[in-house]
């Protein structure tokens, strides 16, 4: 312990003495906000370097924010993906579309007809608009805030919410909680509860597309708290190893249910400077931006198409909401946050985008905005034919027990059995609608 | 029986273009066991590679290429090392295919050396079969001779469902009959070593005979078959061992007709005692044979205890543990 130069000095101990550093939100309930200190670079000033280039020559976009929709409602700069009218007005029918379903499955859940729903307010670009840069058979690997992926690759919305029911029609026969979809059609892998397994996964998928030669790349989501995980570093490794065709989009929404970015590492770098350690390319992008998300998520696509390499994205973007239906945000941030947040809402700037190039109106969102709460609405009314949870309309029982494996196994033909008995003993007259 | 596990990888890598292995070392310099020794110059190094040292990257890069559509066999260098990869392996794997209803499967194989006796010490000598025994969705398997360890790795490998196919070390080279002081007599002296060329499956799920006897029914697996049946031919006593194979799915209906017939059931394994899977198998013989037990059901394991250096053959359950178990049962 000599070695210690106070301690040579016969002092013995440290002046000042260590102390632990625990990061603290700068906004807690009833503090007034003020964003300031959060630096919103001008639409159109980030340099966009060519698809195949080394790793480290993103580096600047890491520490940057790249920004096409300027405060003028127009788009700049060589980010822009000039997208067709269509195409805009395609991504704003998913946008209100996906947030008229948040709406009423979130309403569904407070009436008691599901047990679990979580919006992703504020968020619909950070999906939607990323998943419109990919093919459609492109595989995603998501987490449980990127509805709007299947809502934009045209997944059947009843299928979406038999699944939230836990009912009947529900093709994941009631097994999973509310919200973990899965559809193999639309290449939309099995959400797990388990936070970042889904990256490694990714990575493995883009391998085994490369390694079959074959031309589909993989996407993965993930949210800034989970990028603590080591199943996320293993990612990080994987991809730059074997060059993956992959892209790992983080979701920087400021917080991981109470808990502000900060706690994932947020206070003194960018999570998209976390790629320049592995060598993966990086890129730091407005979340909020539908426009700015697209562009970048195609040149990721373009990266790995092209054999050139991963990329990790980092959508820098706000939860609007709280976590889930379990939680209420009142109790641990301030309740300005959501109105001051500098980057505004990703379906007004899409909208005022395309007002300003006269390619939209007033009358026509208020048009959509209906269309979409009158869809909503009269596909859950069809789905509640199924059933809602909790009421009897569900799957048999003795689909509990299969899928465990592919063959059921002598132990579980008898728990089956058992099952079935239990159920007799307690309902000997049959019980209706089961 | 390494030779056997490296022709079972050479004949899927050669039948099945999916078929994909990879882990620490076993690429180029064709694994620290030599297992898969020459598979990389064989069929490239899209096919045989070797990975970053991370198991969970491992077990969840295997994941995805069995969502693709690949049947992918990761090898973990110990079994001791696989904790990192659990949660991949419990959470993801094992579940797949319940929680999407048949949409994902994972019809991975992961090959891990298991088990001591070799003064691994605490981390290269652990059998930690019982936790994945316990786990939903997983096959675990456990070969005891060069035999069956290639027709059942072909088995798993071709299986549609996640296996743990552990293979035990310290009969890597040649049967061990509990005395570490005898030199180890190698493999090709004995017939379990006669391994038919080409492409055979042994099927999951089916316990072998090693034994028929009488007077005493020996659930086993792994090297503690060559163990038991040492001691059981010293003791005299005609026993009825039956080498697992596979714990999960188990072969019940072999464990039932054995020890309705014999009266008396031991159980051997290397792993420590609690809540190891002999408490699950003693548990399934006393509910199914209980009217035909002469006594009680007798567990011979390791120690409670993390796995020892220097003490490893006071601590590994071999032939006086084992002796003893079967004289108090022969006398009772």
């Amino acid at each position: 312990m000599a070695d210690r130069p106070e301690e040579a000095a016969g002092k013995g101990v440290n002046k000042p003495s260590l102390s632990l550093h625990v990061p603290e939100p700068t906004y807690r309930p009833g503090d007034p906000v003020d964003f300031a200190h959060i630096v919103v670079p001008e639409a159109g000033a980030q340099a966009r370097p060519d698809e195949a280039c080394e790793a480290i020559e993103t580096s600047d976009l890491c520490y940057d924010l790249i920004r096409v929709l300027g405060d003028d409602n127009k788009a700049h700069g060589p980010w822009d993906p000039k997208l067709d009218p269509d195409t805009l007005r395609t991504m704003l029918h998913n946008f209100a579309m996906t947030r008229a379903f948040d709406e009423r499955m979130f309403r569904g859940q407070r009436q008691g007809k599901t047990s679990f729903y979580m919006k992703c307010t504020g968020e619909e670009a950070t999906s939607i608009s990323a998943a419109m840069a990919l093919a459609s058979d492109d595989m995603i690997f998501p987490s449980y805030r990127q509805q709007g992926i299947l809502i934009a690759r045209g997944y059947p919305m009843i299928e979406m919410i038999n699944q939230i029911y836990s009912n009947k029609g529900d093709k994941l026969k009631g097994r999973q909680l509310p919200i973990m979809y899965s559809s193999r059609e639309h290449s939309f892998f099995s959400i797990s509860g388990n936070l970042a397994t889904q990256t490694p996964q990714a990575v493995g998928w883009a391998m085994a597309s490369a390694i079959k030669r074959d031309s589909r790349i993989a996407a993965t989501w993930v949210g800034e708290g989970s990028t603590a995980e080591g199943d996320f570093h293993s990612a990080c490794t994987f991809a730059t190893v074997y060059n993956a065709p992959v892209i790992l989009n983080v979701i920087n929404n400021q917080w991981a249910i109470s808990s502000f970015s900060g706690f994932a590492g947020a206070e003194r770098t960018t999570f998209a400077a976390r790629a320049l350690g592995y060598g993966l390319a990086g890129l730091r992008v407005d979340g909020n931006d539908p426009l700015a998300v697209y562009a970048a998520e195609r040149w990721a696509a373009n990266r790995a198409r092209a054999n050139a390499g991963p990329t990790l994205i980092e959508h820098f973007t706000y939860r609007a909401e709280g976590h889930s239906t379990s939680d209420d945000p009142s109790g641990y941030r301030s309740a300005q946050e959501r109105e001051e947040w500098p980057l505004g809402d990703p379906v007004m700037r899409l909208k005022n985008h395309l007002i300003e190039i006269g390619e939209w109106d007033e009358d026509r969102q208020e048009a959509l905005d209906k269309e979409c709460v009158d869809h909503v609405k009269a596909v859950t009314k069809e789905a509640e034919k199924n059933g809602i949870l909790g009421h009897g309309l569900h799957h048999p029982f003795k689909t509990m027990f299969e899928d465990v494996f592919e063959e059921l196994p002598w132990h579980l033909k008898e728990q089956s059995e058992q099952a079935i008995r239990e159920r007799e003993t307690k309902f000997p007259e049959g019980r209706p609608n089961s | 029986m390494i030779e056997a596990i490296n022709e079972a990888l050479d004949i899927k890598l050669r039948e099945d273009p999916d078929v994909i292995v990879m882990g620490e070392d076993v690429g180029y310099f064709g694994g620290v066991f030599r297992a898969t020794a020459g598979l990389q110059e064989k069929h490239g190094k899209t096919r045989v590679f070797d990975t970053p040292i991370s198991e969970c990257g491992i077990i969840g890069v295997a994941v995805g290429m069995g969502a693709y559509g690949l049947r992918p066999v990761p090898e973990i260098q110990f079994a001791d090392y696989i904790y990192p990869g659990l949660d991949q392996l419990i959470s993801e794997a094992a579940r797949l295919r319940y929680r999407s209803a048949g949409d994902y499967i994972s019809p991975m194989t992961v090959r891990s050396p298991f088990g001591g006796g070799i003064f691994g010490g605490q981390t290269h000598s652990q059998s930690p079969e019982a936790i994945f025994t316990h786990v939903s969705g997983l096959k675990t398997v456990i070969p005891s001779t060069p035999y069956d360890a290639k027709g059942l790795l072909i088995s798993c490998i071709e299986d549609n469902d996640p296996v743990i196919f552990f293979e035990p070390k310290r009969i890597y080279n040649g049967p061990f009959s509990g005395y570490y002081d005898k030199p180890v007599e190698p493999w090709k002296r004995f017939d379990e070593s006669i391994v038919p060329e080409g492409h055979y499956k042994i099927p999951l799920g089916k316990a072998r005979h090693v034994t028929q006897g009488e007077e005493l029914t020996v659930l086993t697996y792994g090297t503690m078959v060559h163990v038991a049946e040492a001691v059981c031919r010293e003791k005299g006593v005609e026993a009825d061992i039956l080498d697992l194979r596979t714990l999960v799915p188990l072969d019940i209906e072999a464990i039932e007709e054995s020890v309705k017939k014999t009266g008396k059931c031991l159980i051997v394994h290397e792993a420590t005692r609690t809540s190891g899977f002999g408490a699950e198998l003693s548990a399934l013989v006393t509910e199914r044979c209980f009217y035909h037990l002469e006594a009680p059901v007798e567990r011979v394991t390791g120690f409670d205890t993390p796995y020892p250096h220097s003490l490893e053959w006071a601590y590994f359950p071999g032939p006086v543990r084992i002796g003893e178990a079967i004289d108090k049962m022969m006398a009772g």
